[in-house]
């Protein structure tokens, strides 16, 4: 006891901090990213659909090291575009924060996309035609009537992937490596310190994620229960 | 106030090639359901785009060569058969949804509406609360903040209830009473339309087949399909012998008329309320009462009656309906020997 008070006392936040800061960016731009994509798969003929789809979903399906060595392959700065954007932007993907970010949301993007476009296809199609006859803007009419109509799925969504980018662990590990203070995050930690056969940390680590994940259902269910609620069948 | 239609549109096998126009202020469009009634609506409204054609209302173009105006521009108004009210918003921010200008000129416009539409005390509450008569006037109330030239009403009634549609029609009617616009009711009800058009055009299988006065119209519809619509339920092909006598060939029998008989017709029509029923001697254009099967309704008793001889158009039946205010007659007398057509009922049909 005493010796896990102690090493809570001299615990390093620094995976918390930076698991945090990846899952808020990684959801942020997934949000964008797969409400976009999703209005545009729903749009899209049939063929272009099942195929938009099926490369939208494959980062959920595939082992995330699989996605890990592809993103590797597109960064990696031996390859074009990595070279590319290291010489004319001084970018640098693997082995940073942003490596962290883009493997986490490419790993949960499909997460939101696919919640969004089940959500988006169970709108009536007729409040977008009534919004158009009453002379709303296209804009007006996705802001205001489909993604409120949308609400409670988009809202799950949101915090799937949130969670989803949180723990992302295997295309993280490959592309952003687990430098401390920097691309380590709490799933990469708690691996480290197994490896050094140090259970104790690990522990305190496992229980500060479940936490968050309770934390995460709680919220996940409150929302949605709640916008149910006041929304109605209809 | 002039409407103008002339639309073409390929949907797989399906094809719409619909033509009308009209100067009446109410428009009905009666159809089966799958006529393509709704999507002719919708293409008026913009809200699916014809193949080729030319849509004007009120002398001003929407859709023609070239051009197709987007629906917000249009300025058509379209009531959906479930009303389609946003399901997250207040009644009030409902029918502010498609209004332009300042925050006081729109609350000006919705809260005239909602002493229009008697819908105080339910300004704050979500779609999902209200019953259907309340959701019909918020959509109402909506359309009609906005000022459109035409309105389109798809359908309003199909899927509500005997007692709460009737008085949803006649609310209905009320309230576009002052409007001064052109409205087009499309609907596969009869009643509906015969209640509330002044001209009427009849749809089957993607075409117009007739057009006219909605009272001229059902007293003559002049073809097969129009007459079908409009309730009526005996059919004949006929072979017209001279210009007073024609063999009605599914029901086996001989017309022979005062009136005279056009040479272009084909089939003749007849509704099954109007018999008259005989005892005793058979008279000119009767049909005997053999009885193939009946049935009792709360107004009214159908008797199905078998055709003398069996004809191609394969109507197994003749229907006579008779209300029950009549049916004493049958109970003192029996049932008649023979039904009788009185000649100015028949229809002349194409």
């Amino acid at each position: 006891m005493e010796k896990s008070v102690e090493i809570l006392r001299n615990l390093d936040w620094s995976p918390l901090v930076i698991s945090l800061k990846t899952g808020a960016v990684a959801t942020i731009i997934s949000f964008f990213l797969g409400i976009f994509a999703a209005r545009k798969v729903i749009k899209a003929g049939p063929r272009l659909k099942a195929v938009a789809d099926g490369i939208l979903t494959l980062p959920m399906v595939l082992p995330p090291t699989v996605a890990g060595f592809f993103l590797l392959l597109l960064f990696s700065r031996r390859r074009p575009l990595g070279v590319f954007l290291y010489e004319n932007f001084d970018i640098k993907v693997v082995q940073t924060w942003l490596g962290c970010i883009i493997a986490a949301t490419v790993i949960a993007f499909p997460l939101m996309y696919r919640n969004a476009r089940a959500a988006f296809e169970q709108v009536d199609a007729n409040l977008v035609y009534a919004g158009r006859t009453l002379g709303m803007s296209e804009w007006t009419i996705l802001w205001k009537v489909v993604i409120p109509a949308a609400g409670p799925g988009i809202i799950s969504g949101t915090i799937l992937t949130f969670a989803r980018a949180m723990g992302e662990y295997g295309a993280t590990s490959m592309l952003a490596g687990n430098i401390p203070g920097k691309t380590g995050t709490i799933s990469q930690r708690i691996a480290m310190v197994i490896q050094d056969g140090d259970y104790l940390t690990a522990g305190i680590w496992v229980i500060i994620v479940m936490v968050i994940a309770f934390a995460v259902i709680f919220l996940m269910n409150l929302v949605s229960g709640k916008k149910m609620k006041q929304v109605g069948r209809w | 106030m002039a409407i103008e239609v002339q639309i073409r549109k390929k949907l797989g096998n399906f094809e719409l090639d619909m033509e009308f126009d009209s100067n009446s202020r109410r428009i009905g469009i009666l159809g089966a359901s799958g006529c393509g009634k709704s999507m002719t609506l919708k293409c008026i409204a913009g809200i699916e785009t014809p193949d080729q054609g030319k849509i004007v209302a009120d002398g001003r173009i929407l859709y023609d060569q070239g051009i197709n105006i987007r629906p917000q521009k249009r300025n058509v108004g379209y009531l959906f058969q479930n009303y389609a009210l946003f399901p997250t918003m207040t009644v009030r921010a409902n029918i502010a949804a498609g209004l332009q200008g300042t925050r006081e000129e729109k609350r000006q416009i919705v809260d005239k509406m909602i002493a229009k539409f008697q819908l105080d005390g339910l300004e704050n509450r979500l779609p999902g609360k209200l019953s259907g008569g309340q959701q019909q006037r918020v959509a109402l109330a909506r359309i009609m903040a906005y000022e459109p030239d035409v309105i389109l009403l798809d359908e309003p009634f199909s899927a509500l209830d005997g007692f709460l549609k009737d008085r949803l029609q006649q609310e209905l009617t009320q309230m576009l009473e002052d409007y001064k616009g052109t409205v087009i009711l499309v609907s596969h009800s009869r009643d509906e339309i015969y209640r509330f058009s002044e001209e009427l055009v009849i749809m089957n299988e993607g075409k117009a087949v007739c057009q006219g006065k909605t009272k001229n119209v059902f007293e003559n519809p002049k073809r097969v399909e129009a007459a079908r619509l409009t309730g009526c339920k005996n059919f004949s092909k006929i072979q017209r012998m001279d210009a007073h006598t024609m063999r009605a060939l599914d029901w086996g029998i001989e017309f022979h008329l005062k009136r005279e008989i056009p040479e272009d017709i084909t089939h003749v029509g007849f509704r099954a309320h109007e018999f008259i029923p005989v005892w005793g001697e058979r008279r000119a254009n009767c049909i005997r009462l053999e009885l193939a099967g009946s049935a009792e309704l709360p107004f009214e008793k159908n008797f199905y009656i078998k055709p003398e001889q069996q004809g191609e158009m394969g109507q197994e039946s003749i229907c006579w309906y008779i209300q029950k205010d009549k049916w004493a007659i049958l109970n003192e007398q029996g049932l008649p020997d023979y039904l009788e057509f009185p000649e100015e009922q028949l229809l002349f049909l194409k």
